[in-house]
């Protein structure tokens, strides 16, 4: 955490140009969410799933003294479901409030220009479109941005399923 | 927004309020010189203030207002004319400092000239009434300390301040401005003293002084940095003066409050954790300094919720004044009693349920006490009093809006209620007074004849319901018809703990608000306690009433198994009896732990639209727990009985409509081909056997085909005249055999045989066809048996005149509507009856007076002069009709007109639409009829 701080720190230093991304794997895809935005790294124990609401809703979960939202991000991407396997999630801050998101595993800190995104593939599962900030070709592999204010933010739109 | 401006909002937002309140009082008591000075000093202060912060508007309104007092104090007759006058002004200037607030300190735009002409002119209306009769009136004695202080300002060895601009109308100099807060803390002191000499002459106005003048000290105080920015040796005494009393309290942000609520809820949900972690190590040395960090958490805890604590009387601030705007507006005298406005009650609630308060205040204004003639008249004194009483019951606090007046007229909330539709005549009938009085709670329920400014619109005490509701509180009435009405709140004293019920279902834990936990009942084989299932809907007998049941994990939507109505095991379990407002029902759980103090902690917006939960928070384990939300629970169990409901009607609905539409239920056919391709059908409970005869068989004697069938001879019968039997192999018939005697007719091919519903659509003239119906998709010639029968034994009938006389049964029908009569009685006679008709009860009367017999009687219900219901009384009250069946035929059927027909003696009750309904229903009391007569 206070290493990811230090990051923060330092990357606003470096240059306008830079985003520094923390990457996670979401079934087998790299994606990568802002550091700015990343709050946490955590282990998802104990989560008390809540009745009656969204199914991406995993549940709710006590963070240091704090209630967290745990949002799995499988099943926001309308993927299977990780079996047997231990799970991570990456807490944010959303409108005063805190979110985990609940994602297979937490891969290192990419500095990268941002004038490297490119923007969506047109062809892109519209499911995973309205989520995704743009894409970075890195070596060997693309990274998806996660846009988490559209990520969050469609969930408070959108008609809940269960409701 | 400066600090000093934002400051002076809060400030003289407060002065106002007060000044509302003094102002109500003072009109009551003109001569109270005290009062008067109060007021008059607040608005000098607010005058003051805005002079000096620049802002004309106010200013002007302010200087005005305070010049009419100032006319008051020199003598002049207080009116009720001058009084509103200066509630306006006040209004006004609440108006401007809201919009000054919304605007970041620009002081809005606007004209109130008008409004300070008018002020004006009362004030010279003042002078003249003064210089007239005024002389008579006694100057108020100490009401001087203004005015010396204006003549003698000599005396004051102020230096001589000036301001580089000449004085705007209604602007203050800067003397003036001084002279004020001088006088502010004079005047306190006798307000104070006045208090301590005379609290027996004035024993209502304890309450409100108080807060008053404790505010009015903190105003020297805070008003200092005007005072120091001027070059003058007073502003140390002041201090010394003021600050005294200032210092005892200081101006907290309430952000800054809210934060210190939740990290001591934090450190209660800490302490909560470590303890638990000591419990499991018997000799720890952690034992005793975490039993003293608990001690110190829980009188922290205490300590930071006292300070979210306020008086109620801060909710009650508004009412005066609004009870005697009312008092103006309907005419009527009232007098607001206030009891207990010193009980304490978080401020969250507080905030919550100061607009219930204020509309039932006005609801009991404006329908509760009733216009002074018929007060009179009813021998109570003209004057109408509502009461506020406020006092803590055990963790609650109870507040009682109470009236005087009239009562809740039961008989206008039961007319209202059959006009909306909420209720039956017949359900209302069974109402005890207090349940009619309680839909007045419902939603759009208005009483009031007309729609008042005041009162009357229809979204009242619903919204007051659901708001004392939402909060955790329930609200109960109680109504003496000529006494008045009392409505009792009762809410929890703070929302941030809750006692808890914390329970399982379907694997996860819960935490139910005790508030609303009745009591819990253990369900287990051969207790005394036992779950009982109607139809599938499982109740609990607990004392002398049903309570419906429903299981927690069910109504979460939870439950893992397959069948969700078996999710309630009846010999195993926990029942939570819940009650919300007027409803009470029980909760399955599969486990109850125990009780626990939790720190409502609020949902993420994403999670808040579930309203099965008030909010989560984290447990002395750590780990999560959801709260229930009783209202939630309340709603869905609601509509979760309705839901049960309206499938069963569903299916009633369907299966009437598939009577409707067959004339019976499914019946079995036997579809067979008899001289022609296209099929025919009989059904298959008139066949006695189906037999193939060998062609060899079939003999012929007297001209008819005949066979030798168990040892008689039977005769056959073709389906078409000229058709014959095949002339090799073997033969299919069909056997109808009665009494002794049988019947082969004869076919070409047995088909099928059909579970379908007989439905002649299209009805035939041709002998031996009752006509064409639908039987799989095909149309299908329904053979008419009594055709045939007679073909084979002449006398299949004749022989059995005797018992068809008997059998036919003559019922009486009675119906005022032609066109029914005309309808219903070719159906009634195709059916086999003998039918007599008859337009109304009277000439029904006279038949069976007559001694005409009838074996039963159908009878309309919506009838002129006597109705179905009446009638049918009265032939149950006749020794001789006791026993008659009666059927009621009505074009309303609903659940409550069946249970008004059954306690009236109808045996069935019929929609007159059914026409298959009626037969059936005629045939059922006849075959009780047989069966009893066998």
């Amino acid at each position: 955490m206070s290493m990811l701080e230090n990051k923060v720190a330092g990357d606003k230093n470096a240059g306008n140009d830079m985003i520094q991304y923390v990457t996670v794997v979401i079934g087998g895809q790299l994606f990568g969410l802002p550091i700015s935005q990343v709050h946490d790294v955590f282990v998802p124990e104990s989560v008390t799933r809540v009745p009656m609401s969204a199914p991406e809703v995993q549940g709710v979960l006590n963070l240091r003294g704090r209630i967290v939202t745990a949002i799995n991000m499988r099943r926001r991407l309308h993927l299977p479901p990780l079996q047997d396997e231990q799970m991570m999630a990456v807490g944010i801050e959303y409108k005063h409030e805190s979110y985990g998101l609940v994602i297979d595993t937490v891969g290192e800190v990419l500095t990268l220009p941002s004038s490297s995104a490119e923007p969506n593939p047109s062809n892109l599962d519209r499911r995973w479109a309205e989520i995704a900030g743009g894409v970075h070709r890195l070596d060997g592999q693309l990274m998806v941005i996660l846009d988490v204010d559209r990520l969050l933010g469609a969930m408070f739109t959108e008609p809940m399923a269960a409701a | 927004m400066d600090d000093l401006l934002r400051e002076f909002i809060t400030e003289t937002n407060e002065s106002l309020d007060v000044v509302d309140v003094e102002l109500v009082k003072f009109e009551q008591e003109p001569n109270n010189a005290t009062i008067l000075d109060n007021i008059f000093r607040l608005v000098h202060t607010i005058k003051g203030t805005c002079g000096f912060l620049g802002l004309p508007r106010l200013e002007g309104i302010a200087h005005a207002a305070e010049t009419l007092m100032g006319k008051f104090r020199d003598g002049a007759p207080v009116t009720q004319d001058a009084v509103s006058l200066i509630l306006v002004s006040i209004d006004q200037i609440k108006d401007i400092l809201g919009e000054l607030e919304a605007a970041e300190g620009e002081e809005p735009q606007g004209d109130d000239s008008e409004l300070i002409g008018k002020l004006e002119e009362m004030s010279a209306a003042a002078d003249a009434a003064m210089a007239g009769g005024g002389a008579a009136d006694e100057p108020a004695a100490d009401a001087e300390p203004e005015a010396e202080a204006a003549t003698d300002s000599d005396d004051f060895t102020l230096p001589e301040q000036t301001i580089e601009r000449p004085l705007r109308p209604g602007e203050v100099s800067l003397d003036e401005l001084e002279r004020a807060f001088r006088e502010t803390e004079i005047e306190v002191e006798v307000a104070e003293s006045a208090e301590d000499e005379a609290p027996d002459e004035q024993p209502e106005e304890i309450e409100a002084p108080a807060p008053a003048a404790a505010k009015a000290p903190e105003k020297p105080a805070e008003a200092q940095p005007a005072a120091k920015a001027k070059p003058s040796g007073e502003g140390g005494e002041k201090k010394a003066s003021g600050g005294g009393v200032s210092n005892q309290s200081i101006r907290v942000a309430v952000d800054t409050l809210e934060h210190l609520m939740t990290m001591v809820s934090e450190l209660v949900l800490t302490r909560n954790q470590l303890l638990e972690i000591v419990r499991r190590h018997e000799d720890s040395e952690f034992k005793v300094p975490l039993q003293r960090l608990s001690n110190v958490t829980a009188e922290l805890q205490e300590g930071v919720m006292a300070t979210r604590m306020q008086p109620i009387g801060n909710a009650w601030q508004k009412l005066p004044r609004i009870v005697r705007d009312l008092s103006q507006d309907l005419e009527k005298p009232i007098e607001l009693e206030m009891i207990g406005a010193d009980t304490e009650l978080d401020r969250q609630v507080l905030e919550m349920i100061k607009d219930p308060l204020t509309h039932m205040v006005r609801n009991s204004a404006d329908h509760g006490l009733e216009r002074p003639e018929e007060r009179r008249a009813a021998g109570k004194p003209e004057k109408g009093i509502i009461t506020l009483a406020a006092y803590h019951e055990g963790g609650h606090i109870i507040i009682e809006v109470r009236d005087d007046g009239k009562g809740i007229d039961v008989e206008r909330v039961k007319a209202k209620i059959i006009e909306r539709g909420l209720a039956t005549e017949a359900e209302v009938e069974k109402m005890t007074d207090a349940q009619v009085q309680k839909f007045i709670f419902h939603a759009g329920f208005s009483t009031a004849a007309a729609v008042t400014s005041v009162s009357g619109r229809g979204v009242g005490m619903d919204v007051v319901r659901n708001n004392i509701e939402l909060i955790g509180g329930t609200v109960d009435l109680r109504s003496v018809t000529g006494k008045g009405s009392s409505f009792i709140i009762k809410i929890p004293l703070t929302l941030a703990i809750v006692s808890t019920l914390i329970v399982e279902a379907g694997g996860d834990r819960f935490a139910i608000p005790q508030l609303s936990v009745v009591e819990l009942v253990r369900v287990q084989k051969n207790s005394e306690h036992r779950i009982e299932r109607i139809k599938d809907t499982p109740v609990l007998r607990l004392r002398n009433k049903l309570l419906p049941l429903v299981h927690l994990s069910q109504l979460l939507g939870i439950y893992e198994g397959e069948n969700a109505d078996e999710a309630i095991d009846a010999d195993n379990g926990f029942i939570v009896v819940m009650q919300v407002g007027s409803q009470t029902f029980g909760v399955v759980v599969d486990g109850v732990f125990h009780t626990e103090e939790i720190v409502v902690k609020p949902m993420s917006t994403m999670l808040r639209n579930l309203d099965m939960f008030s909010g989560n928070t984290i447990l002395g384990d750590g780990s999560v727990i959801m709260i229930i939300d009783p209202n939630g629970i309340a709603g869905a169990m609601a509509s979760h009985a309705s839901s049960a409901v309206a499938e069963n009607s569903e299916d009633e609905q369907e299966d009437l409509q598939q009577k409707a539409m067959t004339g019976q239920n499914a019946i079995s056919l036997l579809l067979f081909r008899a001289g022609a391709p296209e099929p025919k059908a009989v059904p298959l409970s008139l066949v006695t056997r189906l037999e193939e005869f060998d062609i060899s068989k079939i003999e012929r004697s007297n001209g008819r085909d005949l066979v030798q069938y168990r040892g008689a001879l039977m005769p056959l019968v073709y389906v078409n005249d000229g058709d014959s039997h095949k002339t090799e192999g073997t033969q299919p018939m069909l056997v109808f055999s009665d009494a002794g005697r049988s019947m082969g007719l004869v076919v070409d091919e047995i088909v099928d045989i059909v579970e379908d519903r007989m439905n002649i659509e299209v009805g035939s003239e041709r002998p031996g066809v009752l006509g064409s119906a639908i039987v799989k998709e095909r149309a299908t010639e329904i053979i008419d048996l009594g055709f045939y029968l007679p073909q084979a034994f002449e006398d299949w009938f004749m022989r059995k005149e005797m018992d068809i006389e008997a059998l036919t049964k003559k019922v009486l029908f009675v119906d005022d509507s032609s066109f029914f009569r005309n309808m219903l009685t070719p159906v009634l006679k195709a059916a086999g009856y003998d039918v007599t008709t008859c337009v109304g009860v009277s000439q029904a009367f006279e038949l069976l007076e007559n001694g005409d017999k009838f074996h039963a009687i159908v009878s309309d219900i919506e009838m002129p002069e006597i109705n179905g219901f009446e009638f049918c009384e009265a032939i149950r009250r006749d020794p001789r009709f006791r026993q008659m069946p009666i059927l009621a035929l009505s074009s309303l059927v609903t659940p409550a007109s069946i249970e008004r027909g059954r306690q009236a003696g109808f045996d069935d009750y019929v929609a007159k639409f059914d026409r298959p309904g009626l037969i059936a229903a005629l045939k059922d009391i006849f075959a009780g009829d047989l069966g009893a007569a066998a």
